[in-house]
């Protein structure tokens, strides 16, 4: 491919030039990633961060698919109100296993593994992340872990809530110990791959590139690695702790030997409750991202956003007592632990505001991954403020433990990151395989899910407000109307993500070939070819964009309005 | 228009003193929750249509927020959720502080049952009697894994653990029998891990305890409890006089006022104590059962720390007998 | 951005770094693995920081029993293998010192006291828990020692097997890394230019030291 090799390239000219020119003669001169080498050992050996981050994306959604059909079982025996179509220990089974695959093996690794493994690199002008073997080393970690994880899951599957509460997790007889253990693994496939980000953010960024010329992905997925690197040890000891105890006794959290349950609780938090923001930090970097693309427009308080990612990342570590306020900690305790839950409410207020001011005087194309935007956008307002409703300590009392906690996580962790991860999928589809999909089944899709969504969900409010207890395998027949609606909600969702799966196969299998810069977005992941060669950029590196997400007409620049 | 929001909002009955105050904060925090959704999706939405692209290569304005802008997205917020941390924290430390008078009923969690036991004698399995009008202090502790006390027309819950006291107050309004839930998973029968209170006109709950007394209800309770469960049907102060008398507390404190090895009973309840170190401690249940599990905590000043601990050796109902025991024995006022 | 493999003159028989294409220059390169270094021994000291805060509970729970373990526990021993460990750390950081002069001898000498300091600690270690072993002073239900009878106790030293033993854990791990670094100092390896591998493998044998200065006061002393 022969790219201007002039120095005072517009990263307008190299777009142009590719989309004109990419299809013809790419392939000779440099293969692209996915043709570089077609042997298995050239995946399964490749430090490539763009196949790595492909495998990953390959894995988290088998996990995703795996989750799913647990939460499907989950609201199919919930539609009646004594037993449907499986036995306590079967339900109990269910819920913890849909919990532990969707939080560990797919919430987590979902949008950083893969989009952040694939993307940042490119967006900071790098050739690969900072350590590319440790990379595939983190690839082959979580492997590890997820296979045992789902080994003890077929041998016994475990039964305590993805939360592992002690004594509970010390006695039950089921096969935790190695689904604890997986989930350690894990644990290290995160770290790693947080702590080879921020190296590669502290180090690896083009000449030129400033932090605050980042685009605001960049900052997201920055801030997630701190959270990433700083809380999953904590976790980690304690897990190791757990089977400790599940399987020699050593008392540690055993009441009869003086063990504290709820010092269980204070650390369990203090990684999964940061642990939120790991999931649902980098989807805010991907609506950043498709917010400013579509509506080609400047984001509106760039340094606001990205300081309020580092701001979730920081306050988010002390957070955590608010899953305790009936727990038996002090009240004191408590009001701390309440207000400072509020100022993440506030970081994420700004960022809600701020998206929604950069649509202001924007030019909004809509399509499948704006869709999902305005969904995302309307799900992280209602789960927001939902979380805020449930960080007040007098309503919490009420709702802990009770169905509206339970709508309230999935408000942000479906729609919040689920959404994310369609709303990337969607947007870098063409960049990542090179293939177009087809935009009117994305859009209709995308309605179906959220719709689905939400008759999943709200009525879920609705039975927390009621009273009714989570993790219930039976309940007062007056609950029922309520689920029977939410699971016709799950189940239209549930179309929804198939449609998706069979459009987005139909493509990559006879899709037409995609332009370098489909979106005409100028996100510097953009300015090369669709799929990107090896090694990102050939010939002279495109020229940085002089602000991140920066679609103003250069002769207008000068003087910025203040609204 | 309470009526109203209430049925909208799929709220349970209000039947306590709580119930109100709770769920005026709810209306408050949850209309304004709809109302932000409601206004940031019509602002986006109008704005997509406003602001639609009409070419390709579209320049756009180049907009950014005013400080006096970014101001108003953080102070806006700020404000209303203060406003709620504190409505909020002051009906949680409403909720949490149990009035001196409360009667008090004595709560044991186990998998998969609720036992209740009144100091005055009645004890009861899954089947909570309590007086309308007046306040009711449950004292709870597990036999096991951690449960949660939850009665949702109250708008209460509080985790019952193992090893340690909890406590949860209320003051029920309206007599009638409200469902109790375990909110806290407990394994194979948490769904099943239910309860009724059943609150009594205050007269009715007087010829209530009369009749239990007498032991005319005592087969029914019986016959629906798990008999490992169920304690001789003594009355809890009766059960930790005997229980002080077999566990050697006699050896070192004394009943009748006199100071011994350790400090006397006789108004022990409800007592200032100073403590080693120059603190002072007020004496109520949780001070004495931790006193029983672990001596050496703290100390009142001009004792030794010679007591063994009983960590193990009292099971949860034997150690709140004797804390019954000890209340009965306070100074005459 | 582009970058060609530098040129970099190193002394007769040693190896010149080895430079990846994807790093800007090989001073970036360097930067970036101490980093990388930097952030991994972070989430050691948090690991850690998990025990210390159950220690720090427990010991504010059951004050005595905690008095009473400690003053169990082989304050000698104790004391001894501390000297060792910081000696050893000493001898790590003088390694650094001389791979950086280009002396791989010196290298290979001091890794190797390092590592016999390291086998010493352990095998101290070892005395230590067999004593406990026959005692019966060991974590949870399989405490039986008539000597100590306080509430609590069992705590003590389910804390106290569980914080030497992840440690001991990371000595084991942490003498692998300086044997690789050594086997490399034997072919003569390192140079002026070439010396990340000794800095690294050095650092994490300091976060194994310091983590023991921390338990060693909070296990024996206090």
């Amino acid at each position: 491919m022969s790219l201007p090799v002039t120095g005072s390239t517009s990263p307008e000219a190299v777009a142009a030039h590719e989309g004109a020119h990419g299809d013809a003669h790419g392939e000779h001169a440099h293969p692209s990633y996915l043709t570089d080498g077609t042997t298995i050992k050239s995946w399964l050996l490749t430090v490539d961060h763009k196949r790595i981050g492909v495998m990953f994306l390959f894995f988290v959604l088998l996990f995703f698919l795996v989750g799913g059909i647990y939460a499907l079982l989950v609201r199919i025996e919930l539609l009646t109100p004594g037993p449907t179509i499986m036995d306590a220990m079967a339900y109990n089974r269910a819920f913890t296993l849909h919990g532990v695959v969707m939080v560990f093996l797919f919430m987590i690794p979902a949008i950083p593994a893969v989009f952040g493994n694939f993307m940042l690199p490119l967006m900071v002008g790098a050739k690969d992340v900072a350590f590319p073997r440790l990379n595939l080393l983190s690839l082959y970690i979580f492997l590890t872990g997820a296979s045992l994880a789902i080994w003890g899951m077929l041998h016994g599957g475990a039964d305590t809530g993805w939360t592992f509460y002690t004594p509970y997790s010390t006695q039950t007889t089921t096969t935790l110990a190695p689904i604890l253990f997986g989930v350690f693994i894990t644990g290290f496939s995160s770290i790693v791959t947080g702590l080879n980000f921020i190296v590669t953010v502290h180090t690896m960024r083009a000449p030129g590139i400033t932090w605050f010329k980042l685009p605001l992905f960049v900052w997201a997925i920055y801030a997630t690695s701190i959270i990433q690197v700083l809380a999953t040890p904590v976790i980690g000891l304690l897990l190791l702790l757990v089977i400790g105890e599940n399987v020699f006794n050593f008392g540690m959290f055993d009441p009869a030997r003086g063990g504290d349950p709820v010092l269980f609780q204070h650390l369990f938090w203090f990684y999964s409750h940061p642990a939120v923001y790991i999931m649902v930090l980098p989807t805010f970097g991907v609506m950043s991202e498709i917010v400013s693309a579509f509506s080609r427009k400047n984001i509106f308080g760039y340094r606001a956003v990205a300081y309020s990612s580092i701001g979730i990342a920081f306050v988010g570590f002390f957070a955590w007592g608010h899953h305790m306020f009936v727990s038996g900690q002090s009240t004191f305790d408590g009001a701390i632990f309440s207000v400072l839950s509020m100022l993440v409410g506030v970081f994420t207020a700004i960022k809600v505001f701020n998206w929604v001011g950069t649509v202001y005087r924007g030019a909004v194309d809509f399509k499948t991954p704006f869709a999902y935007f305005c969904g995302f956008i309307y799900f992280t307002v209602f789960g927001g403020m939902t979380g805020i409703a449930v960080a007040t300590m007098s309503l919490d009392v009420s709702w802990h433990d009770t169905y509206f906690v339970v709508a309230h996580f999935h408000f942000i962790m479906v729609g919040g990151t689920v959404m994310g991860f369609l709303a990337a999928l969607h947007y870098w589809f063409p960049k990542m395989f090179g293939k177009t999909y087809h935009d009117g089944w994305g859009l209709v899709s995308a309605a179906l899910i959220i719709l689905g969504f939400n008759f999943t969900f709200i009525p879920q409010f609705l039975l927390g407000n009621s009273g009714m207890p989570r993790r219930y395998y039976e309940y007062p027949a007056r609950f029922q109307a309520l689920h029977v609606a939410s699971t016709a909600g799950a189940t239209v969702l549930a179309l929804g993500l198939v449609i998706v799966a069979i459009y987005l196969i139909h493509s990559l299998v006879a899709g037409k070939r995609a332009a370098a810069n489909p979106w005409n977005s100028k996100g510097y992941e953009w300015m090369t070819a669709s799929p990107p060669p090896t090694h990102n950029f050939v010939g002279p590196q495109p020229v940085y964009p002089e602000e991140p997400h920066f679609y103003v007409d250069p002769k207008k620049a000068e003087a910025p309005d203040a609204v | 228009m309470n009526d109203f929001l209430h049925n909208l909002l799929f709220l349970p009955e209000q039947a306590s003193t709580f119930a109100e105050k709770v769920d005026s904060l709810h209306f408050f925090v949850v209309g304004v929750t709809m109302l932000m959704s409601i206004g940031v999706g019509t602002a986006a939405i109008f704005f997509f249509f406003r602001y639609r692209r009409r070419e390709d290569h579209q320049h756009t304005d180049y907009v950014v927020p005013s400080l006096k802008t970014e101001a108003l997205f953080i102070s806006v917020p700020l404000v209303f959720f203060l406003t709620w941390f504190a409505i909020g924290l002051r009906d949680y430390v409403h909720m949490t502080q149990p009035p001196k008078d409360a009667m008090d009923v004595y709560v044991m969690g186990k998998q998969w049952m609720w036992k209740f036991s009144y100091p005055e004698g009645p004890n009861g399995v899954n089947v909570l009697h309590v007086p309308a009008n007046r306040d009711v202090r449950l004292l709870m502790t597990s036999r096991d894994v951690i449960h949660s006390f939850f009665v949702p027309a109250f708008r209460i819950k509080k985790d019952v653990l193992p090893g340690r006291y909890t406590q949860v107050w209320f003051n029920a309004t309206k007599p009638g029998t409200y469902q109790v839930f375990c909110t806290e998973y407990c394994g194979l029968s948490h769904s099943k891990m239910l309860a009724e209170v059943v609150v009594l006109a205050p007269e009715d709950f007087d010829t209530w305890v009369k009749e239990q007394r007498k032991g005319s209800l005592q087969n029914r309770q019986d016959a629906l409890a798990d008999v490992s469960l169920v304690d001789p049907p003594a009355r809890m102060a009766e059960q930790g006089q005997a229980l002080v008398g077999s566990q050697g507390c006699l050896k070192c404190h004394s009943v009748d006022g006199t100071p011994h090895i350790g400090p006397t009973f006789r108004g022990l309840y409800d007592r200032e104590e100073s403590l080693e170190g120059g603190q002072k401690v007020h004496v109520d249940e949780a001070y004495i059962t931790q006193s029983m599990m672990d001596p050496g905590a703290h100390i009142v000043t001009g004792f030794g720390n010679v007591m063994p601990s009983y960590q193990g050796k009292l099971h949860g109902a034997e150690s709140a007998a004797i804390v019954e025991y000890i209340k009965t024995l306070r100074a005459e006022q | 951005m582009q970058s060609s493999a530098p040129v970099v003159s190193v002394p007769e028989g040693t190896q010149a770094p080895k430079f990846a294409a994807h790093f800007a220059t090989l001073d970036v390169q360097n930067h970036a693995a101490r980093l990388g270094m930097w952030l991994f021994l972070s989430t050691e000291i948090l690991l850690f920081a998990g025990l210390f805060v159950c220690y720090g509970f427990y010991r504010f729970n059951f004050p005595e029993a905690f008095a009473e373990g400690s003053r169990h526990l082989d304050l000698f021993l104790g004391t001894v293998n501390t000297i060792v460990l910081i000696t050893s750390s000493f001898t790590a950081a003088m390694a650094v010192h001389y791979a950086k002069a280009s002396k791989n001898k010196m290298v290979t000498l001091m890794i190797a006291l390092t590592l016999l300091m390291a086998l010493g600690f352990l095998v101290i270690k070892g005395f230590e828990y067999h004593h406990k072993f026959e005692q019966g002073t060991l974590p949870g239900k399989y405490y039986h020692f008539a000597g100590i009878q306080v509430p609590g106790i069992t705590l003590y030293f389910t804390v106290y097997f569980l914080s030497t033993g992840l440690h001991a854990f990371h000595v084991i791990i942490g003498m692998g890394i300086l044997a690789w670094v050594m086997s490399r100092s034997m072919k003569n390896h390192f140079n002026y230019a070439n010396f990340t591998a000794v800095e690294l493998g050095s650092m994490y044998w300091h976060l194994v030291d310091l983590v023991w200065i921390f338990l060693f006061p909070m296990l024996y002393l206090i």
